[in-house]
């Protein structure tokens, strides 16, 4: 079996602070980070290589310094990895990320046929959950989003159940690969490193693809051009108006404190009152 | 984006004209989502926001309502006509009993094709999101995810959808100009809920979904419905106690639970807190949890990041209890205590008690 696992680079998010002044993002010094998300998917195609065998591809289209998302993953036991980057997929958005995706993979498919695609719920830079879906349907491939755990997978048959989130409840859902799969998060744990995968991904010879060698020829579909999305605006958040009224009181007490406030809140806010009256 | 040469380009520059053949598109969809014969109210915030953007634009508003033959089915038409629709494009058949996205993104594709709307709406749930980026991709078209904010701009007919990015930081604004339907999806209670106007009615314009289920490649074996009973339900909360990193030990949030207890009220969290297990995740409140717009938000131990803020800034009334009076929770809540949450909390519970204890004597 192969597997086909999406994984990007991001800035780890948490780091990420806003010049006061300016409002734009400064990025230095914000460590670039594998998607949260796409571990799980890593870790998922591994569990599923250790049951049924097979290999797993990691994939991401980014910029050269991507390619230490991909030693990660080779790290953690991913066996091959693939690094598309050209000028030419510079703003892309999500339309056109998967269209180069799609590409890439349908590449990857003439050396070695692909089984399943595995992406992440979503990216934390992105954040659209866009991209698996636009591969699949690229692809012409069923589509499982949200999926909290591979129940089974029959090769001889080629179908694949598996349960599905959805918002009252869980779907199982049987389907035909090859397929793709949004993983969820909490799904699984990522496994640790093993000191072999270490010293492998750090002599593993990447393969770097160019966008004709990713296999795109119309360059209206990447990049700016094959964007249909444009940004805009961007902005910060504006501050409210009126800041919080600071409670104080004489004797600073808890008990003093906590009558000021209800007695200021519920003259302010009679329907407050009602409300909780109602609720308790 | 647009380039800082374009954008400085002198008054008179040439101005956006839209394509003739997407001049046709018009109109603005709802996707009505509906699961095991409830109806979502997402769909219903939708409808409210629909409303508002086709008002400036002069067109109608219609609810896209796909699943099996019936009178549940219908209903949700004449839901979507309370909250807003002129009209709703009905889809009736067997094989639309569960969500697939097989079928239900050639029924949607279907219909924009054939009547094509210039915006389409979705609720970003699981569903919506799993909907939106086929739909999306089969049409070639920008879809903009988890808005926060929706306008137009009435020259160019374009759909201005704000959302969040860089983790909640900042905000953009993304628009699709050269392609139809602009797609865009909200998440649940990020919308206010419009007024349901029960004299309003529609009309039904009924299509064929033209799939046979073999011609389906993925089956539902199953469905194991969420045992709602125990489920924090945030979302729809009326009041919210909520405790961050600052309650300090699993412990301490038992004080959260007591206030929350004396007011009736569900139990909210940060991320911190959620991913120490203090409490379940279904209580996380933000970006990446649940999104919430209760009467009163109580917050204790907790700083106000950005992606906390985003999950409860619509809340009416906000009550900050930090020992930091630098906080920045207090420049968005609108009453604030500066003090130890460890010895304010049980006060605070034994002052609501009380007042309670004579509103109703003497109510
Ligand atoms: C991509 C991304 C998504 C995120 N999503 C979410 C999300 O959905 N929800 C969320 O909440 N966070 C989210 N976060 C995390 C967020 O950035 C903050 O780190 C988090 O909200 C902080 O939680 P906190 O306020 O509990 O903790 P802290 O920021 O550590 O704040 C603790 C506060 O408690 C106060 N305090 C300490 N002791 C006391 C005391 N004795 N009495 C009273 N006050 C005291 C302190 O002054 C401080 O203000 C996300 C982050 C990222 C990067
Ligand atoms: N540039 C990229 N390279 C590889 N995979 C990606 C890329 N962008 C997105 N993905 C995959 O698509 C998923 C959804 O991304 P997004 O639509 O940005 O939220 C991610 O979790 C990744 O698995």
């Amino acid at each position: 079996m192969h597997i086909v696992v999406c994984i990007k680079q991001v800035p780890d998010s948490a780091q990420i602070r806003v010049h006061p002044v300016t409002n734009t993002i400064m990025r230095q010094g914000v460590p670039a980070i594998v998607n949260p998300y796409d571990l799980y998917a890593l870790e998922e195609a591994l569990k599923l290589k250790d049951e049924y065998g097979g290999r797993v591809t990691v994939l991401t289209m980014g910029p050269p310094m991507a390619e230490a998302a991909l030693r990660k993953a080779i790290s953690y036991g991913a066996d091959d990895a693939i690094l598309v980057t050209d000028r030419a997929f510079a703003g892309s958005d999500t339309l056109a990320t998967s269209c180069a995706l799609a590409s890439a993979i349908s590449q990857i498919h003439k050396d070695m046929p692909v089984d399943l695609i595995f992406t992440g719920k979503q990216t934390i830079d992105g954040d659209t959950a866009q991209v698996g879906p636009g591969i699949a349907k690229r692809l012409d491939m069923q589509l499982l989003t949200y999926v909290s755990k591979v129940r089974s997978i029959n090769i001889d048959k080629q179908e694949i159940v598996v349960e599905r989130r959805s918002e009252g409840g869980v779907q199982v859902l049987n389907t035909k690969l090859p397929s793709l799969i949004t993983v969820l998060e909490g799904t699984n744990e990522m496994r640790f490193a093993t000191m072999a995968n270490m010293f492998r991904a750090s002599r593993y010879p990447l393969k770097v693809w160019n966008r004709e060698q990713a296999g795109i020829e119309d360059i209206t579909k990447i990049g700016l051009k094959g964007s249909p999305t444009v940004v805009s605006k961007v902005f910060a958040p504006t501050a409210r108006s009126i800041k919080a009224e600071m409670i104080e009181c004489e004797s600073g007490e808890p008990k003093d404190l906590s009558v000021t406030l209800l007695a200021k809140m519920f003259a302010k806010y009679p329907k407050l009152e009602q409300e909780i009256a109602k609720q308790a | 984006m647009m380039s800082e040469a374009e954008a400085k380009k002198p008054a008179g520059k040439k101005k956006f004209e839209l394509d003739d053949r997407l001049k046709a598109y018009k109109g603005i969809w709802v996707f009505i989502e509906h699961e095991r014969g409830v109806l979502h109210s997402v769909s219903l915030e939708l409808l409210g926001e629909a409303r508002k953007l086709a008002d400036k634009l002069g067109v109608e508003v219609a609810g896209v309502v796909m699943g099996v033959p019936g009178e549940t089915t219908r209903s949700f038409c004449n839901e979507a006509f309370h909250y807003g629709a002129d009209l709703c494009y009905l889809l009736e058949d067997p094989l639309l009993a569960d969500y697939r996205n097989e079928p239900f993104t050639k029924g949607m594709t279907d219909l924009v094709n054939k009547y094509q709307p210039e915006i389409l709406l979705l609720g970003a749930t699981t569903l919506g999101r799993d909907l939106a980026g086929s739909v999306a991709t089969t049409l070639q078209t920008g879809l903009t995810a988890d808005c926060t904010e929706l306008n137009v701009d009435i020259d160019v007919r374009s759909l201005l959808a704000t959302r969040p990015t860089f983790g909640g930081s900042l905000l953009c604004t993304i628009q699709t100009l050269n392609y139809r339907p602009q797609m865009a999806t909200v998440r649940p209670r990020v919308m206010p809920m419009p007024d349901e106007d029960k004299s309003r009615a529609g009309r039904i314009v009924e299509e064929k979904l033209g799939m046979i289920e073999t011609s389906i490649i993925t089956k539902v074996l199953e469905f194991i419905p969420d045992e709602m009973q125990d489920k924090p339900q945030l979302p729809f909360a009326d009041i919210i106690v909520s405790g961050g990193r600052g309650m300090k030990k699993p412990e301490n949030f038992n004080l959260i639970w007591d206030l929350a207890a004396v007011l009736g009220a569900e139990v909210g969290a940060t991320r911190p807190v959620v991913q120490s297990g203090w409490v379940e995740l279904d209580r996380q409140v933000g970006q990446s949890g649940k999104t919430v717009r209760p009467k009163l938000y109580i917050a204790a131990g907790i700083s106000g990041a950005i992606q906390h803020r985003v999950g409860m800034d619509a809340s009416d009334v906000i009550i900050a209890i930090n020992n930091d009076p630098n906080a920045p929770i207090f420049e968005f809540a609108h009453y604030g205590i500066v003090g130890n949450a460890m010895t304010i909390l049980p006060a605070l519970t034994e002052a609501f008690k009380s007042h309670l204890a004579t509103a109703r004597k003497v109510g």
